[in-house]
């Protein structure tokens, strides 16, 4: 058994665009996904859009820029994750299928296991 | 004796070695402990001759040395990444006579798993189903070793770290993964019918290990008409590799093949699965294109090629697997079996085509028929844009003698 992080890249234009209805039928599919699946997520989060984003970078000497906006600027950005448990990659493939990402798609990321 | 070797090297490394993976869980170990069983062997069988069963053999030897290492080096099961596995063995020492379960299908579905990028699919089903080396995998896609050594251990940590299982998938998942296992078999074979560059033809090590990996398939899954189609159009395909160029290396059209020196024994097991494999409804795509294959292979001669038979397979084909490549085959047969102005017409059709804008064949075949019917000129201008687009030495220099032909009319 193994843990996966599940991290959900959508268009953030088309998720401002959406409307009360259609906002509220996508959070009761994550509350469905959660509800299917709940013995396998470990956790999860929504975040603010990259708009709230603070990028830190260190110049090697002890300095730091801090600047405005997300690390990477793409159309599909970051926008929440599950950290689910699977036995194996196959599994954490089949459950991320029914992890709600309609403006976009996930990334399944093997968590390293340190011995 | 090293014949005998080489002999099961070639037959049963995908064997031993998907065997052995069950013991080590790990790929480099098993690999190790495989190549150790062959050294072995060398001089093993020269003092005692060949052993009955030599896959037997060689998977025990495999088993054991990894269990040797696994036990001396008890930290060595805990540091690595074990591949997962649904029923690990436990007790791996095996029956002196008894059967040792085929875990090829585990292996092949591993190293065809969606996860990994087409390129290393190929890569490491060459070398650890087939058991070729680096070297010899770097040489058959001519990349440098280097590159082929870094992508196919990119791929193996990739299977470690992310957990691609070693086991077969659930009966839900299996028909889209054996697709996936069938598209690396498709895609190894049409790489050596046609060395997309080079100086030959064909690349004749790619298609035999893509005829020994459908053979692997059919015996792992008797019942599945794609891999009997897939095999059936791989048969009859190389039923015709002695006549694909002449003694002088020149590429010749099936229409001026020498059809007594096809492969007749590879036509007859080619067309028994053909009939097989269109048994299922909607038949599938590859056999359909062995189907196509086989009427080639029956025909007595190019002029008594059953066209109209051609024209409705193509049909068939192009809706359960429609591409602009079928459209214009489909528009080749149709301008045998209705003239070549019906030919020309249906193959103009698909010039807007972006898929087959860089497709030499469609403008060599668009020549052909302008040949026919009599607008040289036009037909010079085709097979110069057909030139353009092939890098393939042989296809090349029958190009340029079409040119030389109508130059000389």
């Amino acid at each position: 058994m193994g843990q996966y992080l599940v991290l959900l890249y959508e268009s953030e234009s088309a998720w401002s665009e959406v409307d009360d209805a259609s906002r509220e039928s996508i959070l009761q599919a994550h509350n469905a996904f959660g509800a299917k699946h709940g013995a396998k997520i470990a956790g999860g989060n929504a975040l603010q859009p990259t708009a709230t984003a603070t990028t830190v970078i260190s110049d090697g000497a002890g300095g730091f820029t801090v600047t405005d906006g997300p690390f990477v600027e793409s159309k599909e950005a970051l926008g929440g994750y599950y950290l689910i448990e699977a036995a194996d990659l196959d599994e954490a493939i089949a459950i991320s299928k029914d992890v709600p990402a309609g403006f976009g798609g996930v990334e399944v990321r093997p968590i390293m296991v340190f011995s | 004796m090293a014949a005998a070797v080489a002999d099961a090297h070639r037959r049963e490394w995908g064997f031993v070695l998907a065997a052995t993976v069950r013991v080590t869980r790990d790929i480099d170990l098993a690999e190790e402990c495989v190549q150790d069983a062959y050294a072995q062997a060398l001089r093993v069988w020269e003092e005692r001759g060949i052993p009955s069963r030599p896959a037997a053999w060689l998977t025990t030897t495999a088993r054991n040395r990894a269990l040797d290492l696994l036990r001396r080096d008890s930290t060595l099961t805990r540091l690595l990444p074990m591949l997962v596995a649904d029923d690990v063995v436990d007790e791996p020492e095996l029956p002196e006579d008894g059967e040792i379960p085929d875990d090829r299908l585990r292996l092949i579905c591993t190293c065809c798993h969606p996860a990994l990028a087409p390129e290393a699919r190929v890569a490491l089903t060459l070398r650890l189903v087939c058991g070729l080396t680096t070297t010899e995998v770097a040489r058959s896609f001519l990349v440098s070793e280097p590159t082929m050594a870094a992508r196919i251990t990119r791929a193996k940590k990739k299977i470690a770290a992310a957990g691609i299982p070693y086991r077969v998938p659930s009966a839900a998942e299996l028909p889209a993964r054996i697709d996936a296992v069938l598209a690396v078999v498709h895609l190894l074979f049409t790489t050596g019918h046609t060395a997309p560059v080079g100086d030959g033809l064909t690349r004749a090590d790619l298609v035999e290990r893509s005829l020994d990996l459908a053979r692997i398939l059919r015996k792992l899954l008797p019942a599945d008409q794609d891999v009997a189609g897939l095999l059936a159009l791989i048969l009859l395909t190389d039923a015709r590799r002695a006549t694909r160029v002449d003694g002088e290396g020149r590429l010749l059209l099936l229409a001026d093949q020498e059809r007594a020196a096809w492969d007749r024994a590879e036509i007859a097991e080619g067309v028994a699965l053909v009939r097989e494999a269109l048994r299922r409804r909607p038949p599938g795509r590859f056999a359909l294109q062995a189907a196509i294959a086989a009427v080639h292979a029956e025909a007595p001669s190019w002029e008594a090629t059953d066209w109209d038979e051609l024209v409705g397979l193509y049909d068939v084909l192009a809706q359960v697997w429609p591409s602009p490549v079928v459209a214009l085959n489909r528009g080749v047969a149709l301008g045998f079996a209705r003239g070549p102005q019906a030919g020309l017409d249906e193959l103009d059709r698909l010039g807007d085509e972006p898929q087959l804008a860089t497709y030499a064949y469609l403008s060599a075949s668009r020549a052909d028929f302008l040949h026919r019917l009599g607008r040289d000129e036009e037909a010079r201008t085709a097979y110069q844009e057909a030139l353009v687009l092939t890098d393939n030495l042989v296809e090349r220099r029958f190009l340029l003698e079409r040119v030389a032909a109508l130059d000389a009319l």
